[in-house]
This record gives C-alpha cells, structure tokens and sequence, in this order.
C-alpha cells in the first residue's frame, strides 16, 4: 500500500464539474430534446385503496396529439428490485393516492396532460390503511392478498402472506429473555415519525426509445443503471446487452433516483408507438406523490444494564412503513435489523424489524438507508436512559461504544481496520459543542439554549457481489481518459476518482478527463450509485486499474529503454529508471505504443483496466440474523446546539457539529461539503418535512410551498466539520465510504438537544413547535 | 401585440441576453418554457413551476423574476437576462471558489437572484441576503457555501462594471 507523501489525495482539489455547473451549460436529462420525441404523461389513481372497476380512455383519445395509452391491462405482471410486488402501472387494485392508472403519450407535453385528465377510472373502494401502526393489526384490511406469491429477487426478504408484512428480518445474538432479567435498570420507549420526501431540486425523468433491430435505449435519472438493465431483463425478457443506458449528471438524488419506476413505464409507452423516443417527466406534484419517497417508521427500543451502566441487553421492535409497495423498504428493514443496536456494545440483541404495507406512496432508499431513522429511536432512548441512570449522556456512550474485537448484531467481528473510532468521534464531538454538563441555560427573555449529541454507525449494505469497474485510456499527448459507471449526482464522485487515478499515476489531477456521463454500453458494470459504496469500490477499481496501465507503460518502456521492467518507474508524465531518475521517457512517446526511429512501433495504446469487488460477504441468517452483511463501518458524532423561545415554542439552530471517522479523506473539501449538505438534509427533515395525510390517505401537502423544505437563512448559524482519519487497510488509500453519513445522526442530536430546552421527551418527528407544544401540553396539562 | 390564443403560434420576437431573437409562442407558453424550449437557454431550471424554488430565476430588466410564473407575452418589451449571459459575474466565480455548488440544480437559480442582490444593494448586510436568497431552494448544500459566496461577491463588488452583465458573450 502506498501511504507515502501523497500529491493530490488529501488535497483539496476544486471539483471538476464546478465551473461548468455556474455556467448553466451543463445538460441534465430534462435539458436534452431530441428530434421527433414524443411526450408521455401519467394518469394517476383518485383512490388509496380500491378495485379497479374500469378504465375509460375515450374522451382523453379525443385530444389532439395523443398517439397512444396504456393501462395495466398492457402489462399486467408484478416488478420490483427486491421483492416483485408492484405492477408498472395498476392492475386490478390501486393501492396509492396517485399511482400511475395509464400512461398517454402525445406530441406536446401539455396534450398528454390533458389526455390524463380525461381518463376516467371507476373504482370500488376498499378500506383504507392509513397508517403503519393500523397495518400492523391482526385484523387489518389486506394490501396484498398474494404476497406470498410474489417473486423474490434477493436474499434476506421473508413476506408473512395473510398480514401487511411485505419482510420480518430477525436477529436473535446471546440469550436476550436471560439478560433482561437479570438488568439493574431498563428502559423502553417508543418514537414514530410519517413518511417524507427526498426532494432533489431535479424531478426523475426518463426517456426510452426502441431500435427497430430491438436496442432499447434508455436515458434516466438514475442512480442505478445496471439495475434498469437487469429490471429490464427479468420483467420485459430483453437480452441485458440490447439495453443500453445512459446517465447524465443528476440534480441530486439522496437515494430516491435508486428506484426503477419511470423507466419501465417509459418502456411500454415508446412500445405502444412502435418504439418512437418518449420522453416522461415528473413535475414536482408527481415527484412527491406518484415516485418513491422516504420510509415512514415506528420503533420500540428497550435497553437494560448492569450495575456498571454497561448495556447488556437491548430489544428493537422496527415498523419501516413501506406504503403501498416494497421496493427498497424491504431492504431498509434488513439494514435497519443488521445495525440495530447503533454504535454500542451489546451482547444481548433481539430485534424484529418488519416492513410495513399500508395505503400510501410507496418508499425506496433514503440516503442513510434506514439509519438516521434507527438513530434517532436508538440515541433518544440513549439519553433517556443516561437521565434516568443519573450519568453524563456522554459518559453513558463512551461508557458502551462498540470497539474492535467485539461483535455487531449479525456477529460480524470489528476488527480496528473495519470499523473507525467512535469514541474518538464522540470525544472531538463534545469539545466542538463546549459540552459542560450545565443545560439548558436559560437567559432572561425566555430563550432556553441547550445541546444534543448523537452517535451513529452504519456498514455498507451492498449485495454480496456488489462491484465496480473502471478504465483508464491514455490519450496520445500522455493525459488519461478514466471512464467507470459512478454517478455524479453532486457529491463529486468524478473529482474523487480522478484524485484517485492520479495519486497512484503520480500524475496531475488536471490531466485526468474524466466521463462525466455513465452509458452502460461502454462503461464497466458498476452495481449502484448507492449505500456511499463508490469511493471504496470504483476507487479500488481505479487504483486496479492504474496499476495495470503501470505494468503495460513498464513493459513498453523496458523496450524503449533497452532495460527490463522491474529497473523501471511511472511517475511525473515520465517512465524512468528507478535507480537513475534521469534517465527515462515520456509517457506520451508510450501511451500509444513506442515507435523506433525506423518507425517501427511496439506495444499500442495503454489502457489500464480495474474491477474490484466486495470480498467475504454473506446473506444472513434467517433465525438469526448471523451473517456478514458489509465491508466496514464508518462511524461519527453530530451534536447540535439550539436556541428555544419559551414564548412561541419556536427554535433556531445555532451550531450543527460533525465527527466523522471514514478512513482516509480524500478530499477534504468535497468531504466536507458532504457532511454539511448531510446534517443540513438531516435537520431540515427532522425540523419540518412530513408527509400530511387525510382520512382517505391523500396527501395534503404535495409542493414545495406547503412541504416545508429548510430556507436560505433557516439552516444552523455555524457548522464545524472534523474528520478522525482511521485508515482502512483495503480501502483506496485507506478511504471509506462518507456520503451518506452526514444525515444519519442529524435528527437524534436535534431531537435530543430540544427534549433538554424543553424539559419533555419529544419521540416525535417532525420537530415543529405544535408537537413541542402538544407534548408539553400532554405531559403538564393533561385534559 | 395580438399574439393567437388558441393552439397557434405567433412569431414574435425577444431581448434576451442583449440580443433579439425571433420566437414561436402560444399565449400560454411561460417565459421559462420558451426560453428553455426555443432558445436552448437551459440553464433556467423547472423544479416546482409553482414559484416556490427558485430555479427558475431570470433578471427582467434586471429584476430577479421566477420565470416558470411569467407568460411570454409578458416580457416581450422587456430586457431578459439569463445565466447564459453572467458568464463574467464576480458571482458565478464566487460560487465556484466558495464550494457553493454540488448537484448544480440549484445554482444558476441562486447567481441570477444574487448578481441582482449585489448589483442592486452592494452594501448588503444578513437580514437582506437572507431575505433575498429565501426565495431559491438548495437541496445539497446546506446554504453556508452559497452565503459565503454571496458575501465574497459582496466583498470583490468593486470588480462589477456599473450593470454588471456581460454582453460581450452571447
Ligand atoms: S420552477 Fe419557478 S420557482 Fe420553481
Ligand atoms: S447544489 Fe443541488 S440543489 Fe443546490
């Protein structure tokens, strides 16, 4: 490994899609037209929860443009990534406010929009699960009759036919009944929040065109490509190199572009016009209410501990609210089971996490994957327990943080290169906050400052397979063209690989172009632009690859230099002779092969190639849990500090902190920018971002003006971010992965930083003054 | 100017980035619609269409304007200014150098509002950028960035020619 003095990982190199982004000249998917390109839209379902009596589509036919519609009757077979639950568009029952019931595709965007107002579904309303809590009752009304029917494309997903479980995934470490009996002292609460939104400023798009020799070309906003191409395979039966997809730069994704909806809908609109290039874009309506959003979630942690304050049994019960389809929920609940305990040593673990059907929009991956949601039930409980113990709340987790040698949930064994240091992180944490044990404080006109920290782990839940490819293509003037399959959906995944590739090239960062846009039919597979995997997998597959284009430029050079390849160096543009660095070529007399004098060439182009992927994964058990579900941990401590005024329950957030132990950074800038974007993302839901639903399951607030995004001037005064840097031994110079962990202890700190001003246990989200409000009010002045 | 209210489209012709260019629009065609549409000026985003976000932002007659809320027929005697055409405001280097851009969504919304706020109040303190900037949404990055690099603009103001709009590049 080469841990030497680096040139550009550990620097902060500007992001190479900047300058163009402040243009305006980038083209994201909805900038793009393309000659002939029809318009789809889609009709959507007026009902939560009902069969579908009949569709009418005579009057929308009758507008002009129209070309064609499609209903369910088209394809009306179940999809789905994980568990195939959810037919493209709905067959015989809706089961959301606003899923797809037609598409229509006509000439101009808005022709098709008036087509879809004049489809007229008749519907028989069914009952109406509204909430995850009802869902889970014995005598619920039933969103799927066949579940046990339905095709499982993954491990580690359990349907439970008859109820609303869409997965129960168990863990069962130690002899948990024993333990609990035996504490000193247990705790248990509950907390619930609704389902919200990812809210990426761009809407999802996609637009599928098929050749007339049977290509399908795809153009999306996607996170997942090569997940379009399997999706595509298994359901619609074309061949996996016959569909082609191309990625542009997104407009931000947090998880929500990892789905596959618009594509196959896209898919069967271009069918139905003999395979002319349709385009569907969502408005920012349909974004929120027809596409996936983020899980909805009730848990139950109870905790006990010995006479030392030490942690030996704990109790999770998960209801990840699904809504009307699993998609990746049933994902989320098998993540959420697996990091269940948080960062903390427990020999003792019972968890029961369960994905939850009810009649709302179904939900997909969120960025944290489950685990700001597990964080905030898990850190709450932390410091109500730490009250209630009459110790230090950090004391109390420091006291229990999980360290090598010890075993998570699935009894993975952490070994100090898999997991980084939380108590580090804590640690750093508390002296950024100016944590003294004295709060709240609270001033003369009413304003209650006070502090809270959360401790947060999460592993990378790839599937066992999971992998990443890249290429390096010399360039006839000695640069480099490094092509892989990671998206750039603004956390500068492209910046970060091409430091990569320069590091171990020993090149400038500037001579590596990089291809902003993915098109699977040339770049290497990649499994997805997810579960903040890039880094570790497309980083290791660059740092291959480099290596390979450094054996070929030796073998190339040792010929040109009339010495054998083992004397040889690649550095500085240069292949030289190790021992007399002055001696040597430049890489450009190589890149396309060494042409003697008499020109007679040797070698060709030098193109390095790299895949890397996960090693020693396993599924887990389905007892059990037992497994070893991810490559490592990456760990850290957010604390926030609040101002509340006692007069009007509103609050401001004054100080946001991040200690973030992933490895080696690098680069330190796009790192931060990832950390700052991650607790602003966090707050911002955690503060007011909620899903309002009425009686008849539709939503209330389904726009940008009604759901309450943070504003400019909202977020917190001042952020700090840290990085603790403990390398990992197999990561691309001892990286991690980061992105997604910014979020994850964002809503707990908030959480537990307002229940302390406020001198009430919130275990509600959104944080909004009315819940402060009715839960003091419950708690001081109960009716 | 009479231009067709059914599913017709009249030429008619608009200032944009100071040149005039001759259009097709219906009378229901937003100013946003057509420039992204007949222009090729897609550096204008459509992230709500309802005036909530932002990413819409145009300067008409150098006012910052949400252009998804304005029709066409509307800004016909006006001057349009786009992100296109504030390739050398202090602004959109500000952005780059401050790390105030991520996915990028968001940001020619957030230089065409704030080149407006500098060239218009180059003095300005906290409460007026925040009162200015509210109207963009940024989904990324946490809005510190984008306020330093407002401040940073705010700071080098002295650079900016006296509107501040580059002509020399369209
Ligand atoms: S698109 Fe115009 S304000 Fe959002
Ligand atoms: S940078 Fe992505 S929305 Fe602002």
């Amino acid at each position: 490994m080469h841990y030497g003095s680096r040139t550009t990982v550990g620097f902060a190199e500007q992001r190479i899609d900047a300058v163009e982004k402040s243009t305006g000249n980038v083209k994201y998917l909805g900038d793009k037209s393309f000659q002939g390109m029809l318009h789809a839209k889609v009709a959507t379902s007026t009902e939560a929860h009902a069969r579908i009596k009949s569709i009418d589509t005579s009057e929308a036919w009758k507008v002009q443009g129209v070309r064609a519609i499609v209903t369910g009757k088209t394809f009306p077979f179940p999809i789905g990534p994980i568990l195939a639950d959810r037919p493209p568009i709905a067959f015989d029952k809706v089961r959301y406010y606003g899923e797809p019931i037609a598409v229509i595709v006509a000439d101009h965007p808005y022709q098709a929009k008036q087509a879809a107002g004049k489809i007229v579904a008749e519907y028989e309303p069914l009952p109406i699960v509204n909430s995850v809590e009802q869902a889970f009752q014995k005598d619920a009304p039933l969103i799927h009759e066949q579940s046990g029917q339905y095709t499982k494309l993954i491990d580690n997903v359990y349907p439970v036919p008859g109820t609303n479980i869409a997965s129960h995934v168990k863990i069962r470490k130690g002899e948990f009944g024993k333990a609990w009996a035996v504490c000193k002292d247990t705790i248990s609460a509950t907390y619930s929040f609704n389902l919200s939104d990812h809210a990426a400023m761009e809407t999802r798009t996609a637009t599928v065109e098929i050749n007339s020799d049977g290509r399908v070309i795809v153009h999306s906003t996607s996170q997942s490509p090569f997940t379009i191409k399997k999706i595509f395979n298994q359901f619609f039966n074309l061949d996996v190199g016959k569909v082609i997809v191309h990625i542009p730069m997104l407009g931000g994704a947090f998880g929500g572009k990892g789905a596959v909806q618009l594509e196959p809908l896209a898919y069967l609109a271009s069918n139905a016009v003999g395979g002319k290039l349709v385009k569907l874009q969502f408005e920012r309506e349909e974004d929120m209410m027809t596409a996936p959003c983020h899980i909805g979630f009730n848990a139950t942690v109870k905790l006990g501990v010995n006479e030392e304050g030490k942690l030996i049994a704990g109790q999770y019960t998960f209801l990840i609210e699904a809504g009307a389809y699993s998609d990746q929920a049933a994902g989320i609940t098998r993540a959420a089971a697996l990091d269940c305990t948080g960062p903390y040593h427990i020999p003792n673990v019972w968890c029961d996490s369960y994905c939850m059907y009810t009649n709302h929009p179904y939900a997909t991956s969120f960025r944290g994957y489950g685990h700001p949601e597990l964080t905030f039930a898990i850190e709450r409980t932390i410091d109500q327990f730490a009250d209630k113990l009459q110790m230090d709340p950090i004391e109390f987790r420091l006291l229990n943080v999980i360290k090598p040698g010890q075993t998570t949930p699935t009894q993975s064994i952490l070994t100090p290169n898999n997991i980084g240091d939380a108590a580090k992180c804590m640690t750093r944490a508390k002296e950024l906050i100016g944590w003294d044990g004295k709060q709240p404080i609270v001033s003369e006109n009413g304003l209650v400052r006070a502090k809270g920290v959360a401790l947060f782990w999460k592993t990378s839940t790839t599937s066992t397979n999971a992998q990443a490819g890249a290429i390096l293509k010399f360039e006839a003037d000695g640069t480099v063209t490094l092509t892989s399959a990671a998206v750039e959906l603004g956390q500068g995944t492209k910046t970060i690989l091409a430091q990569i590739a320069a590091e171990r090239l020993k090149m400038n960062v500037s001579d590596i172009h990089v291809t902003m846009e993915v098109n699977t039919q040339y770049t290497p597979h990649q499994w997805r632009t997810v579960a903040s995997s890039t880094t570790f997998l497309a980083g290791n597959a660059v740092l291959a690859a480099a290596d390979d284009a450094i054996r070929q430029l030796k073998r190339i050079g040792a010929v040109a230099l009339q010495c054998s390849e083992e004397d040889l160096d690649v550095g500085n543009g240069r292949v030289y002779i190790k021992a007399k660095p002055d001696i040597g070529i430049n890489i450009e007399t190589v890149a396309l092969g060494y042409k003697y004098p008499n020109g007679h060439t040797v070698g060709g182009q030098v193109i390095g190639i790299g895949v890397h992927v996960q090693r020693h994964l396993t599924p887990m058990d389905k007892e059990t849990g037992f497994g070893d579900p991810g490559p490592w941990w990456s760990v850290g401590a957010q604390a926030v500090e609040i101002e509340w005024d006692e007069s009007n329950y509103h609050y401001k957030i004054v100080k946001a902190v991040t200690v973030l132990d992933g490895g080696t950074i690098i680069n330190p800038m796009t790192a931060a920018q990832q950390m700052r974007g991650g607790i602003f993302l966090g707050l911002s839901i955690a503060r007011g971002e909620s899903f309002e639903f009425n009686e008849q399951g539709v939503i209330q607030n389904p726009d940008l003006r009604t759901y309450q995004l943070m504003r400019f001037g909202e977020q917190p005064d001042e952020y700090i971010v840290e990085f603790v840097e403990t390398p990992a031994e197999d990561g691309p110079f001892g990286a991690r992965g980061i992105g997604e962990y910014g979020v994850i202890g964002a809503a707990a700190a908030l959480a537990n930083g307002l229940s302390l001003a406020t001198n009430v246990e919130l275990t509600q989200l959104p944080l909004t003054p009315e819940l402060i409000w009715r839960t003091r009010r419950a708690a001081y002045d109960p009716v | 100017m009479i231009v067709s209210n059914t599913g017709k489209y009249t030429v008619v012709s608009l200032l944009v980035n100071g040149s005039s260019q001759d259009i097709m629009i219906r009378s229901a065609d937003t100013l946003l619609c057509t420039l992204r549409n007949q222009l090729g000026l897609t550096g204008a985003k459509q992230a709500c269409g309802n005036g909530d976000c932002g990413a819409c932002t145009v300067l008409v007659d150098g006012k910052p304007m949400h252009s998804c809320l304005l029709l066409t027929m509307e800004a016909l005697n006006s001057g349009i200014t786009t992100i296109e055409g504030l390739r050398h405001s202090p602004v959109r280097q500000a952005f780059v150098d401050n790390w105030a851009i991520q996915c990028g969504y968001c940001t020619p919304g957030f230089i065409v509002n704030g080149h407006a706020l500098v060239t218009e109040h180059p003095d300005a303190e906290d409460e007026r950028i925040e009162e200015w900037l509210q109207s963009n949404l940024c989904r990324c990055t946490g809005y510190q960035e984008i306020k330093d690099a407002i401040k940073s603009a705010l700071n080098a103001n002295n650079l900016l020619d006296s509107n501040g709009i580059d002509t020399a590049e369209q």
